[in-house]
């Protein structure tokens, strides 16, 4: 199975792991990835919050690549790219001014909608019986809170991606590795998302609320599928300390690279290593190991 | 300011309306959404209050507060609006109108952050870290901030010395050129 590939920008910088355990993860499942030719910036939450036609014209030069290239379908793993990728077609389909103004802008013709796919769609693509079939390792020892954040879930009206507010999808996924997901409150909060750098002290208070409420509910490991929640949520607790004397380090994996460990691939080919908290598997201590 | 004229004024909540293509009368004013949002507490005025003074036609108050700079765009409002009015949405319109008519934000890093990111993306096609950082400290003179993590970040190879760039160098400028505000 081939399929379209949109990276966005921080498979290349702050989330290469993701980008490593994505591909190795698609391979091992027998899929591989087309990436779209020269793709740009989809214009992040900078673009759509100052600039509504600068934002539509990054996204639909992207999705008009794509369809030169000849494809139907394509995976963007940011949550962020996929939510703009998905409401930029929306609106250009929904309001033919919008449209004719960004097909002026990038001199090109926009045609059909292309399905934009989540990480989570993604592995529902390819077949969900392919992991446990190529499954090597039972992840028996893991609590896992999934963390989906804001925007692979919203807007659901537009999205038509699992339940807004009570999302189980992920752990559906989860589930087929052999670890065991936990309820917990916080699956949907935001981790204040693009006010890294501009108002990191809202970074660090809103991430440790989702920290604390994965470990109150006995988690011993978090799992998303945002390049943006994971600098936040693993990077940022280096900060986390400073400010909050009593966090204890919490290790957040990509959903690829649980999948990755369960297919019998090892932290560092996955790119683990990379993380600011460390995680290994074979090192869990006795007192957070599930029972 | 006032839009109560006979001759209807073009007014922000005109402006509002092109852009989002809703009403702000729609909103009842219950309050969830501010209930609801994980950000309200760094806020000057609720989110439903912004609403209410652009439905009031208190538009220099709505467009120079810090709230529609701090909504992180989550869509917990949108979700949820029980008139099922797009507040995102709303915010984004709320900030491209300040920025359009020059008002001036309260204290505000976001705006230059937001400046220094759109500049990569302008430049390379692409965003990159190391730029956006060093675009963002000079504007906003805020040098100590992450001194700790951007070492770790480069041990690590995840921070590019050079950018990707885009090779189709003529679409990126022609994006950000004919969408320019003038």
């Amino acid at each position: 199975m081939k399929l379209g590939y949109f990276p966005g920008c921080s498979q290349t910088g702050t989330a290469k792991e993701y980008d490593i355990s994505l591909r190795k993860v698609v391979e091992k499942l027998g899929a591989s990835f087309d990436e779209i030719q020269d793709w740009t910036c989809c214009g992040a939450t900078s673009a759509h919050v100052t600039n509504h036609l600068l934002a539509n014209s990054l996204s639909m030069r992207n999705i008009a690549l794509a369809e030169q290239q000849g494809l139907d379908d394509i995976v963007a793993p940011c949550a962020a790219c996929y939510n703009r990728l998905v409401l930029s077609q929306h609106e250009i389909q929904t309001q033919p001014e919008l449209k004719r103004e960004v097909e002026l802008v990038l001199d090109k013709k926009l045609g059909k909608e292309i399905k934009v796919m989540n990480l989570i769609e993604l592995f529902i693509k390819i077949g969900l019986d392919k992991i446990s079939e190529n499954k090597k390792t039972e992840l028996k020892n893991l609590k896992v809170a999934c963390y989906y954040g804001c925007l692979l879930v919203r807007p659901a009206a537009i999205t038509h991606f699992d339940d807004a507010e009570q999302p189980t999808s992920m752990e559906s996924i989860v589930e087929l590795t052999g670890a065991k997901p936990v309820d917990w409150n916080y699956k949907v909060e935001c981790c204040g998302a693009a006010h890294t750098l501009a108002r990191r002290d809202i970074v660090l208070d809103l991430s440790k609320k989702i920290l604390d409420d994965a470990k109150e509910h006995g988690a011993n490991v978090m799992v998303v599928a945002c390049p943006m929640c994971h600098s936040n949520l693993d990077m940022r607790q280096r900060a986390m300390k400073r400010e909050y004397p009593d966090h204890k380090d919490f290790p957040v994996l990509y959903l690829t690279e649980l999948l990755g460990l369960a297919l019998g691939m090892d932290e560092k080919e996955l790119g683990i290593n990379k993380h600011t908290v460390e995680f290994k598997y074979n090192e869990l201590p006795a007192d957070k190991a599930a029972v | 300011m006032s839009s109560h004229n006979h001759n209807h004024v073009h007014t922000v909540a005109d402006d509002i309306k092109e852009k989002t293509f809703q009403d702000v009368s729609l909103c009842y004013q219950c309050g969830k959404c501010s209930a609801g949002c994980p950000v309200r507490y760094y806020m000057d005025i609720a989110p439903n209050k912004i609403v209410r003074l652009i439905q009031l036609g208190f538009y220099d108050e709505a467009l120079k507060s810090e709230t529609p700079w701090l909504c992180a765009g989550c869509m917990t409002c949108s979700t949820r609006c029980p008139q099922e009015f797009d507040l995102a949405k709303f915010m984004d319109a709320v900030r491209e109108l300040a920025l359009e008519k020059g008002v001036k934000v309260n204290k505000n890093h976001i705006v230059k952050f937001h400046e220094s990111f759109l500049n990569q993306i302008k430049r390379f096609g692409r965003s990159w870290e190391i730029g956006l950082i060093a675009e963002y400290k000079l504007k906003t003179l805020d040098l100590m901030q992450d001194v700790d993590s951007a070492p770790d970040m480069l041990i690590k190879g995840k921070l590019e010395m050079i950018p990707h760039k885009v090779k189709d160098k003529k679409s990126v400028k022609n994006i950000f050129s004919r969408t320019a505000k003038k």
